[in-house]
């Protein structure tokens, strides 16, 4: 997810050099890794068989962190490397006893969280980690009650690190994920959850009271990034779910699979984007009160609530959020956002969506066009009944110091390489 | 999905409820038919149309033990709700389940003959008596 300032190593790797479009010497894979892409670009499984991959950073010289969900043989987090310059991995190492989400890369550190904690490791200057064993704690005791436990991160260039604590609930009922269960009010859940939290990225040993509560009302959120151009955190919020299964009599399974939207968040310091109170309709673009604060689907609510940015279908999970930098792709992509959907579960008895990574134009900061399906194919050739089906599913998004992108999947733990190859 | 032609295949297993107070559960497909609509209207969300759950998130009901093994232990998880960090069949789920005890014992018995034999499951079926059971003791 880093963007790192070139080196004289990186720029050996393709022939072309940084600025030039279609630059990449990378070979795709001859099936462009089960991948479909717009005309021009290619893809490479670069690993396969990692473990559950959620997020991933790649380093100035093309060398990869990721994150796993649980450690493998002690190790939460895998150093990937290429000796060679075919794209493929061919040395991997693995340090960091601990499983967890987030990984990003910025300045003379690698930042990786557990569901409680962000630790942090100094790089050398190959941005190589010098001491695994021995990482520093930023933070620790961030909530983890299981439900929405990931903790996703991101830096600012001013020193401050974002971190999502997910809510531990649905939708704040009184019984969680209980038919007819009314919602508390307050939400006492947003005390501590529901949100995203601002450290300094250089003290250590910070707990809560260190920090600030930068955004609230955000049910959880796993992929998030900061957009250079605008100076501003961007993130994905995954809505809430069975609105038929706990209100049955005010919604169908038809409402239940299309709302509300997932959706992107342009914050500033104090955003409320309305979670538990509302849920966004992406059909009427309009706040709706939550059933279980009094709503019916008709009545509206959340006046002083943020509007979401872009409203996407319901359920898809978005889990990796991108804002490209590069110049490898070509100028409709840079500045542009790509969002990498896992893929949903709770849209049954109809198939599930997502599974896949899509690209929003952006000028100026704000949305310039409509969203658009970028890589497809994660999942397979059939219809994903259950999520179990899917063969991949799509994660977290990173780019490269070339400007290719990097696609984890959490699935079969492959990691993917999107390159722009047209002359 | 040949779910309902496995469950017709056990239904002779049925078991004669302990309590002469329960109601008799009858040697037929009846409750597995039940345990299927009732299946798709509470369980089907979280659990899916084939039993594989949601990787990460919502436990499979295929071929585990928490399904196949002790009933007591399974027919305390409708009852009670489940939310521990346990690993099943390699794997860890994080969403909590909510507590199923709204439902009447016919109706979790109905639920777990169904899961018991889907999916590729085959275990005996679960009487409304044997749920009654341990309602009885949790209180």
């Amino acid at each position: 997810m880093s963007v790192i300032a070139m080196t004289t190593i990186t720029s050996s790797v393709f022939a072309g050099g940084p600025d030039k479009p279609g630059a990449a010497v990378v070979k795709p894979d001859a099936d462009n890794a089960g991948l479909k892409l717009p005309a021009g670009f290619g893809a490479l499984k670069v690993a396969d068989g990692l473990g559950r991959t959620r997020h991933i950073a790649v380093t100035s010289n093309g060398s990869i962190y990721v994150k796993l969900d649980r450690a493998k043989n002690n190790n939460g987090i895998l150093f990937l490397q290429d000796t060679n310059g075919d794209g493929k991995v061919d040395k991997q190492s693995g340090f960091g006893n601990y499983g967890g989400t987030g990984i990003y890369v910025k300045g003379d550190y690698l930042y990786a969280t557990s569901n409680e904690n962000i630790y942090r490791y100094k790089l050398d200057a190959q941005q190589q980690v010098t001491d695994p064993a021995n990482p520093e704690t930023v933070v620790s005791g961030l909530l983890d009650r299981r439900q929405h436990e990931s903790k996703s991160i991101v830096l600012d260039d001013a020193g401050n690190i974002y971190v999502n604590v997910g809510a531990y609930s649905n939708s704040c009922q009184t019984q969680d994920r209980t038919q007819g269960s009314p919602g508390m009010q307050p939400c006492p859940v947003l005390d501590s959850a529901g949100g995203i939290w601002q450290f300094k990225a250089d003290k250590l040993n910070q707990t809560y009271g260190d920090g600030v509560r930068y955004a609230t009302g955000l049910r959880n959120v796993v992929g998030l990034d900061w957009n250079k151009r605008q100076n501003q955190l961007f993130v994905m919020q995954h809505g809430r779910d069975q609105l038929h299964d706990l209100f049955p009599s005010l919604y169908t399974e038809k409402q239940s699979a299309d709302l509300p939207a997932e959706c992107m968040y342009a914050l500033k310091q104090g955003s409320d984007c309305g979670w538990p109170y509302i849920y966004y309709d992406p059909f009427t673009n309009k706040k709706m009160l939550a059933p279980e604060y009094g709503g019916d689907g008709k009545k509206t609510g959340g006046e002083t609530a943020e509007n979401p940015v872009v409203a996407f279908p319901a359920h898809m999970a978005p889990n990796g959020l991108l804002f490209y930098t590069g110049t490898q792709f070509p100028e409709k992509y840079r500045n542009g956002a790509f969002i990498a959907f896992h893929g949903s579960w709770n849209r049954s008895p109809e198939n599930q969506a997502g599974y896949y990574v899509v690209f929003v134009p952006f000028k100026d900061g704000k949305p310039s066009g409509k969203w658009e399906v970028f890589a497809d194919g994660f999942a397979g050739p059939g219809p994903v009944k259950s999520p179990g089906d899917a063969k991949h599913r799509p994660c977290g998004l990173a780019q490269g110091s070339d400007g290719s992108l990097y696609v984890t999947d959490d699935a079969k733990g492959t990691v993917y390489r999107i390159v722009y190859n047209a002359k | 999905m040949p779910l309902l032609i496995a469950g017709l295949c056990v239904t002779a297993q049925v078991k004669k409820p302990a309590k002469p107070a329960a109601k008799p559960v009858a040697a037929s497909a009846a409750p597995i038919a039940r345990g299927k609509a009732l299946y798709r209207q509470y369980c089907i969300s979280c659990h899916q149309e084939n039993g594989s759950g949601v990787p990460r998130m919502n436990p499979p009901l295929i071929k585990t033990e928490y399904v196949l093994g002790d009933k007591t232990r399974l027919i305390g998880i409708l009852l009670n709700g489940f939310n521990e960090d346990v690993e099943i069949n390699g794997d860890y789920y994080s969403n909590p389940m909510p507590s199923q005890a709204a439902l009447k014992d016919q109706e979790i018995a109905d639920i777990l003959s169904y899961v018991r034999n889907s999916f590729g499951n085959k275990a005996s079926t679960v009487s409304a008596a044997e749920v009654t059971t341990v309602r009885g003791a949790k209180k």
